[in-house]
């Protein structure tokens, strides 16, 4: 009797294991940052227009800002770079670009094209910051709250759904929406 | 015609000449211990960037940096825990084709060993049946 049980059993228990891999494979996107809830990494580089003036990451805080690595050689930034601009449009929060691992002379010449949404951007010219990152790919955007702490990570473009659901949420009050 | 198959030839020859140039600028290190460390270690790192790929083998942007930032690494004498650990903490675990035995990977390392031994169990007692069975029916044929 039992033994008639047992294939059916490990039947059943090889269904589950399949069912939670596929679950998890499903998600295989979302790679959980180990910076999450902890300050962002330090930083000291050139502003991209104005290579004279190095911005100190510790400077940039006390309010929250969305720091998003992009590069002209990154199609997906082009993708996402209008739903940028609608936030930078909206005002909910300060954008600093940081553009990686690409040259000075590039990168102005995609902002020429397609538009500047950023308050600023920063030059990680030899892409040893978006190490710091973590950075995968590009693009990737952090939340980085008041007091410099990583609160989200957004792997890839951000989309209006994000923006709604992960971002504008966890900056609360803080960004003022008035303008 | 001739002419056309040898320029192609000597272009194609070119053109692979300057790719593994450019591809392979071998790191230097100050002796053979740290130059297999280095194997070693960009061998068990994951590049994130084509993630079946080790650091070793990959070819992409961020392979080439991190590449570059193991070897340095080396060169100033740090271990290659400081190493992992530094790749960790900014990567994740996901970086290391290894992972390490720890409360969200028990199940991994842990269901191998469970099945060996449920295997092992199963033999044994399929076995010992069967012989008994064996035994049974050979008393009763001598019977």
């Amino acid at each position: 009797m039992i033994s008639r049980l047992v294939p059916i059993g490990v039947f059943l228990l090889l269904g589950v294991l399949l069912a939670v891999g596929l679950k998890i494979a499903d998600h295989k996107e979302d790679l959980p940052s180990p910076l999450i809830g902890k300050p962002m990494p330090a930083f000291s580089l050139p502003l991209l227009d104005r290579e004279e003036v190095i911005v100190d990451s510790g400077t940039l805080l006390g309010q929250p800002m969305l720091i998003n690595f992009w590069a002209s050689w990154c199609v997906t930034c082009r993708v996402e770079h209008p739903i940028i601009e609608d936030l930078a449009r909206s005002g909910a929060i300060r954008i600093v670009g940081m553009n990686f691992r690409d040259e000075p002379a590039d990168a102005k010449a995609w902002l020429q094209r397609f538009g500047n949404p950023y308050d600023m951007i920063i030059s990680d010219r030899s892409g040893r910051t978006s190490i710091d990152f973590g950075v995968y790919a590009a693009p990737e955007s952090f939340l980085v709250d008041a007091g410099g702490t990583i609160v989200f990570k957004q792997l890839g473009a951000l989309t209006p759904e994000v923006i709604e659901q992960e971002i504008l949420p966890r900056i609360g009050n803080q960004g003022s929406v008035a303008r | 015609m001739n002419l056309i198959t040898k320029t192609v030839a000597v272009l194609f020859l070119a053109v692979l000449a300057a790719t593994t140039a450019m591809s392979q600028e071998p790191p230097v290190f100050d002796n053979l211990e740290q130059e297999l460390r280095f194997a070693e270690l960009t061998a068990e790192l994951r590049c994130t960037v084509c993630q079946n790929q080790n650091l070793a083998d990959s070819d992409a942007p961020l392979a080439q940096d991190l590449r570059h930032e193991i070897h340095e690494m080396i060169l100033a004498g740090r271990s290659d825990d400081e190493i992992k650990t530094f790749l960790v903490e900014r990567y994740g675990d996901f970086v290391l084709y290894l992972p390490p035995v720890q409360g969200n990977t028990l199940a991994l390392w842990a269901v191998p060993l469970v099945l060996l031994l449920g295997g092992a169990v199963a033999v044994f007692f399929v076995v010992r049946n069967r012989n008994r069975k064996l035994a049974q029916q050979r008393q009763a044929g001598n019977g």
